[in-house]
């Protein structure tokens, strides 16, 4: 838990560092009618980087006590996170129902050992039933791959 | 004004349609917060964009009446899965799990919801007399006066958030960080882009919203392995009527947690608090405090009570003032925005039809929500026990089409994993999250009230102390920030000069 504290404040320093390097850029004074643009941003990154640094040096005082996360923990944690990943780089390339239908079937069929018969009903019936909600109800769009475009839409 | 302003709310809300859509909001609200991974906030972000073609009047109704439902929803995950969906159902899985393992879901079920209406009424029914008063008041405020309220808004999760101080803090700065990337309104100038073309369009809070509380919400969950467990429950009619003859016997406990709730609700960050001090109260002034966390029914009731009426109260200074006093409130804030109204007190000048047909569908959603959880709960209890591996990948397309809906953007739904991965992180290391969200919301609101409020003084710092009403509320925000300082040196002080008597 110590590494973890210590490691993310420590990040959280750093990004505010990139913050206030921008705001020294965009001028953090007073320019010809109000504050510059990095007036805002500059002060925030001075707060952010002091709290920071007191937060690194009280996890660095503190004695290390319990893991983030164990082995046991986080196996399930990447079992949802990796095809979750894997899910919206497929989508760039075959839109979101063909990606949605064929990640809900691999993780029925991986994760719950469902029989075969539910898994192809849900792979198809999901996306489908997503299909009419958004594009025809709401005429929200959704990414589309060659499938949509073979179909017509 | 006053009961004229109700009965032409009722007006708006109790037409067919809008009775039809606050149904169908309290039904998908209360799947929505039992879903794992769905609660209020990123439930009402994901459907934000299917409102963007109704009228705003159905459109606020709908997301209101998604919120009822969720609150509602939470309660159900709380007690029969010991699952809090929310930080402010934590306190009522305390007694309320234990009850639906000794078979008396029902009862909890029933004393849950009961509560929950009681709260949430409550606050209604002082949220239609305070509203118009508050924002005739609002009206005469200036640029540093908003900024004295945004001040006093962040103060109060640092000073009574409770947790690490300087990590609420943390979240705080990073939220408006995030709210400043792309371009400056002001100055037409491009800020923490570097370049990338991205990056411009900036951070869009339901994307953060959708990532954090839902995606982050899921992976936090499933640690424990890739699976759900609950209680059964059997929900009949004689249960309910059996309960409420029960419940008048702790009409105090309502009337404390009801007052806990909108005292600490109407300020950010108050319903986990206020229940947790309405369940702590009535441990204390118990007959049987030893019952409780056995299995107390009085332990649903005080938590429950205090946090809906807290997350109606979180309702009033977003009408009023543009500020709003929750998560969930936050993004109904940014649905206003893109439905073309100015949150804030020129609502009840300009909108009084939506503003008070907004109040009147507070009455009807939590009377519709209440007899809906109450006939449904074995319904919405099944949802549960839909198999892990179904009902998972079926949240994360779900919120994916949320995050991809804001925009048309792909980036946004790799933002939504990101923001997923940094939900994950923060809620480990008790980075709070709301604070962020509201940070990301409110980001060029405060910023721009801070530059016109430096304007106006020609740079001078002294202007959030000379104007009244500023003067008084920066006070308050100093007072709050410094709260983490004062009270352990306060408690250190007392202990070692007077040892308190009593």
């Amino acid at each position: 838990m110590r590494a973890a504290d210590l490691t993310t404040a420590v990040v959280l320093f750093l990004l505010a560092g990139v913050v206030l390097a921008d705001a020294l850029r965009l001028g953090i004074g007073w320019g010809t009618d109000g504050p510059k643009s990095g007036f805002f941003p500059f002060w925030l990154a001075v707060v952010g980087m002091v709290t920071c640094a007191v937060i690194a040096a009280q996890a660095a005082r503190r004695r290390a006590k319990g893991t983030f996360v164990t082995r046991e923990q986080a196996r399930p944690v990447l079992k949802v996170l990796g095809p979750a990943a894997a899910l919206v780089l497929a989508m760039q390339f075959v839109g979101l129902y063909v990606a949605a239908g064929v990640y809900i079937g691999l993780y029925m069929h991986w994760i719950g050992r469902h029989a075969w018969w539910l898994v192809a009903l849900l792979s198809v019936a999901i996306p489908v039933i997503t299909f009419v909600i958004f594009e025809r109800w709401f005429l929200v769009p959704m990414p589309k791959g060659p499938l949509e475009d073979w179909l017509g839409y | 004004m006053g009961i004229e302003d109700l009965l032409l709310g009722f007006q708006v809300a109790v037409t067919p349609h809008n009775i039809v859509v606050a149904i169908l909001g309290v039904g998908l609200g209360t799947i929505i917060g039992v879903l794992p991974g769905l609660g209020g906030a990123n439930g009402v972000a994901i459907l934000l964009p299917l409102t963007f073609t109704m009228p705003p009047t159905s459109a606020i109704i709908l997301l209101t009446s998604i919120y009822w439902g969720a609150l509602f929803g939470g309660a159900i995950t709380s007690i029969l899965f010991n699952i809090p969906g929310e930080p402010w159902s934590v306190a009522t899985t305390f007694d309320g799990y234990p009850l639906a393992q000794q078979g008396q879901g029902g009862q909890a079920l029933t004393a849950a919801f009961t509560s929950s209406f009681v709260g949430a009424f409550f606050s209604i029914v002082l949220i239609t007399f305070f509203a118009a008063p508050l924002a005739e008041i609002a009206l005469k405020f200036g640029p540093p006066d908003f900024f004295a309220i945004q001040l006093l808004t962040f103060s109060s999760f640092v000073g009574l958030g409770g947790g690490n101080p300087l990590k609420s803090l943390v979240s705080i700065v990073f939220g408006f960080m995030l709210a400043s990337v792309g371009l400056d309104i002001v100055t037409g100038q491009l800020r923490l882009t570097f370049g990338v073309t991205d990056l411009m369009k900036g951070f869009d809070f339901i994307v953060a919203v959708i990532g954090l509380f839902g995606i982050g919400e899921i992976l936090l969950s499933v640690e424990e392995g890739l699976r759900f467990q609950g209680a059964r429950t059997g929900m009949k009619l004689s249960v309910v009527f059996d309960t409420w003859k029960i419940l008048p016997r702790y009409w105090r406990t309502f009337v404390r947690g009801s007052f806990i709730g909108f005292w600490m609700g109407f300020k950010p960050g108050g319903a986990t608090p206020a229940s947790f001090m309405s369940y702590a109260f009535a441990k204390r002034f118990s007959r049987n405090p030893e019952r409780f966390g056995k299995g107390e029914l009085e332990g649903v009731v005080a938590p429950e009570t205090a946090a809906h009426a807290a997350g109606v109260a979180a309702m009033l200074p977003m009408i009023t003032l543009g500020i709003p006093g929750s998560p969930t409130a936050a993004v109904m804030l940014g649905g206003l925005i893109i439905w073309g109204l100015q949150p804030g007190p020129m609502l009840f000048v300009e909108q009084r039809e939506f503003v008070w047909g907004l109040i009147a569908s507070m009455y009807t959603g939590n009377i519709i929500g209440v007899a809906m959880v109450l006939a449904f709960v074995p319904f919405f209890a099944a949802i549960l026990r839909i198999p892990f591996a179904i009902l998972t990948p079926v949240i994360v397309v779900v919120c994916a089409v949320g995050a991809y809906a804001v925009h048309n953007a792909m980036i946004d739904i790799w933002y939504m994993l990101l923001f997923g991965v940094v939900g994950y992180v923060f809620k480990k290391l008790d980075y709070p999250l709301a604070p962020l969200v509201l940070a990301l919301v409110l980001g060029d609101l405060a910023e721009n009230a801070l530059r016109q409020s430096l304007i106006m003084s020609q740079g001078s710092l002294e202007i959030f102390f000379t104007r009244p009403i500023a003067a008084v509320i920066t006070g308050l925000a100093i007072l709050f920030f410094a709260l983490p300082v004062i009270t352990p040196w306060w408690r250190s002080r007392r202990a070692g000069v007077a040892p308190p008597s009593a």
